[in-house]
């Protein structure tokens, strides 16, 4: 234990610290954002942050993925702040981190093999496209002022890194975030600040139970919010983990990290934070500065509280120009725009499923819909794709009284219609035989679909035989559960 | 059939372990392993803090860090390939029959775990590859895999010097007396002289158990010499070392819960940290 402890804590200490101070920078920003999206204090989202990053650090199952207040979490509470007010959203948070420890001891992380290679990506882009679309409302009906001060901060934060020396040492969100305030401020100019959207942290965060009536009405309010809020935040975080997992070439606990989430959560809830999940983007900035352990994590939240109480005054001069420049640098990172480049070289399916789940996600603002859309097309089309493997073949005997029907390959619901239209029901026979020896019946559909055949065929005067129907219907795994014998893998494939 | 396994890497106590494993292996009449282990993790991680993510990031990042990987796992590889040749060698010098060479990805003491099985007795450096530059004395894995494997291991100081005589630090325990008869058994040490030394209060009850473990040996057909000194635990077993010079130190290795260790230190422990000698630790 001792062993693991220093490996996921202390294995590449100054790589970690500074790995956080980059992600802190960056998440105060995002931070702020995130809260304006969701309706509330900018200090909801701070608070937010500093608590997931810093419980997850402990509880997590993926070292090295940072978590905080998300865009995705906070679109879904927009209407549930609007109506309802602060106080129910601390509860739904709560709520929120209890369904998602449930999750994590029902191992649904083990869930994540349904959600194919298309729908993660149509989950990342669409995840970019509504964090990009959230910045809008700062970009419109405003003076051209915010558009140079948007324009020149973009231009900061991809320029400043080709800069001799300096340009990969310091962080450029945070120089372009500095230079912005500083012309702002310099300038006189009337922009928007972070300071105008809500109050900021002045001191560290304390505990406070919401004040909400523990009444069945309340939970009834809060309980559709905070289902959405669980399902995305593993999804994001279920995704992400695979992300960091592939490029730190290590493996990850996703269990744990579910039920991780949810201890973070609640403890946001219980200090006056939103709710939050993993993040794509910071978990690659992370991985990209040097971050591999829980110690980076843990210096991420650290760092972030530090430097939003002591520098509380000066991040209200920060004007939303600013802000606005970072995220949309932050939708641009999570964009997947190799997905772009593949829909011409990947098969029609795919790109539907890819799609259909980004304009679901962007349609309704929830990424569960999404996914939950893309997740169900992708079986379609598997389900599609596997019911092509059937073929019936059949030879009619030298007197033409006895047909001999073969059967090879899966029959269930999606290739039953296949199967009866295969069988020429108008042909005058004495007897039939139905071979189905080198066939898998899947279900109940496929069974059903047998009985009409045999059903159809008697009626006109044919004797029926039905050859090879218990190999065939060992198959229908749910009932007779092959799946689970040692053997399983011979039966389905032996004959 | 068990074997001697070796743990291979590029510290300065890679030839000596090589030695004392091949000594090992000749006197036990048993095959030989070398084993080297890669360990992704212990490379250092290459940072960019500019904190940006552009245009596919993600896919560049994971290519970025692929090919630094791979270029580092062929270096590493080939190094570690060309290492456990030279111990092949210089084992095959000491009379060992065709030692085996294994080499494995992931982490040592995974690896280990897994070769438990089959391990008689494990031989290893005092310092590994990362530990030797600093001021430790002790390598920053040694003690977990102290702790994981149940085997007997032996701990290889810098310099290789054939065993010509062994202390045995009993002191009544289970964990010591179990040693004693492993010792008994074993035909690691035969013909080597063994001083029985127990630290304490000379009384009834240490001389009896002193008297019960030196039968056990002298039956075995060791030259026994038994004592029991009164004094600190290391001091004194390094005064005795010292005066009798004698060249490898056998003790039973962390009796005691690891909550205890944290409370009152491991004698184990402070062991591997002050001694220069080899160190056989029976499980």
């Amino acid at each position: 234990m001792l062993h693991s402890l220093r490996q996921t804590w202390f294995s590449n200490i100054r790589g970690d610290i500074l790995a956080g101070i980059v992600v802190a920078l960056a998440l105060i920003p995002e931070a702020i954002a995130f809260s304006i999206i969701a309706g509330v204090d900018p200090r909801v989202g701070l608070y937010a942050s500093f608590c997931i990053a810093v419980v997850i650090a402990f509880v997590g199952g993926r070292p090295g993925m940072i978590s905080a207040a998300t865009g995705a979490m906070a679109l879904l509470m927009v209407t549930l702040v609007r109506e309802h007010g602060l106080q129910y959203l601390l509860a739904a948070t709560l709520l929120c981190g209890v369904l998602q420890i449930g999750a994590g001891y029902l191992r649904l992380g083990s869930l994540m093999r349904f959600v194919s290679r298309s729908v993660v990506t149509g989950f990342v882009n669409a995840l970019a496209i509504l964090i990009f679309m959230a910045q809008l409302p700062e970009l419109t009906n405003v003076t051209w002022h915010v558009y140079a001060m948007t324009a020149a901060g973009l231009g900061i934060i991809y320029l400043f890194p080709y800069v001799p020396k300096i340009g990969k040492v310091i962080p450029s969100p945070l120089v372009c975030i500095l230079t912005l305030t500083a012309v702002a401020i310099y300038l006189g100019l009337d922009i928007r600040t972070v300071g105008d959207m809500g109050d900021l942290p002045d001191t560290l965060p304390i505990f406070l139970w919401p004040e909400v009536p523990l009444t069945f009405e309340t939970l009834a309010i809060i309980f559709p919010y905070s289902a959405a809020l669980a399902v995305v935040g593993l999804l994001e975080s279920m995704m992400t983990a695979t992300i960091v997992d592939d490029l730190t070439d290590t493996g990850s606990d996703k269990n744990r990290e579910c039920k991780g989430q949810g201890v973070a959560n609640i403890a946001s809830g219980l200090l006056g934070g939103m709710a939050g999940c993993a993040m794509i983007g910071q978990s690659i900035i992370n991985v990209k500065s040097g971050g591999r352990t829980r110690l980076s994590s843990l210096a991420a939240g650290v760092f972030l509280l530090l430097m939003v109480v002591f520098l509380g005054e000066w991040l209200s001069q920060i004007p939303m120009a600013a802000l606005v420049a970072v995220m949309i640098m932050v939708a641009i990172g999570t964009f997947s725009w190799d997905s772009l480049r593949n829909l011409k070289r990947h098969p029609l399916s795919t790109n539907i499923v890819m799609v259909v789940t980004v304009v679901v996600v962007v349609a309704t603002h929830n990424l569960a819909y999404g996914v939950l859309a893309g997740v169900l097309l992708a079986a379609m089309f598997f389900a599609n794709k596997v019911g092509h493997y059937m073929e019936i073949e059949s030879s009619l005997d030298e007197a033409g009284e006895h047909r001999t029907y073969k059967v090879t390959g899966q029959v269930f619901f999606s290739s039953a219609d296949k199967f009866v239209a295969a069988f020429d029901f108008k042909e005058a026979l004495s007897k039939a035989t139905i071979d189905l020896s080198r066939a898998h019946f899947w279900d109940i559909t496929a069974v059903a679909a047998l009985d009409k055949i045999v059903v159809k065929l008697r009626r006109e005067g044919t004797e029926v035989e039905v050859l090879g129907l218990n190999q065939a219907s060992a198959t229908i795994v749910d009932r007779f559960g092959v799946h689970d014998k040692p053997d399983a893998i011979d039966q389905l494939m032996g004959h | 059939m068990t074997k001697v396994i070796a743990c291979i890497d590029g510290s300065a106590s890679a030839p000596a372990v090589c030695d004392y494993a091949a000594w090992a292996a000749v006197s036990l009449k048993a095959p030989l392993m070398f084993v080297h282990v890669l360990d992704q993790r212990q490379y250092p991680v290459a940072a960019d803090l500019s904190g940006t993510i552009g245009l596919g990031s993600r896919e560049h990042l994971l290519d970025e860090l692929a090919s630094l990987d791979e270029q580092r796992g062929k270096l590493a590889l080939e190094q570690g390939r060309i290492m456990l040749a030279a111990a092949k060698d210089r084992a095959m010098m000491r009379d060992v029959d065709a030692p085996e060479c294994k080499q494995r990805h992931g982490d040592l003491l995974d690896c280990l775990q897994e070769l438990e099985g089959e391990t008689r007795l494990l031989v290893i450096g005092r310092q590994g590859e990362s530990s030797s530059g600093l001021n430790q004395h002790v390598g920053s894995q040694l003690e977990n895999v102290i702790r994981i494997m149940h085997r007997p291991i032996l701990v290889a100081p810098v310099d290789f010097q054939t065993p010509e005589s062994a202390m045995l630090a009993f002191d009544g325990s289970a964990t010591t007396r179990k040693g004693v008869e492993m010792l008994a058994t074993s035909p690691l040490l035969k013909g080597l002289p063994i001083h029985l030394v127990m630290v304490g209060q000379e009384s009834h009850e240490s001389s009896a158990q002193l008297g019960w473990a030196k039968d056990i040996l002298v039956n075995a057909g060791y030259v026994v010499f038994a004592e029991v000194r009164n004094g600190e635990i290391e001091p004194t077993l390094h005064g005795y070392q010292k005066e009798h010079g004698i060249d490898l130190l056998v003790m039973g290795a962390y009796g005691h819960s690891r909550i205890r260790q944290l409370l009152v230190g491991s004698t184990t422990t402070s062991m591997l940290r002050t001694t220069t000698s080899p160190l056989l630790l029976l499980r």
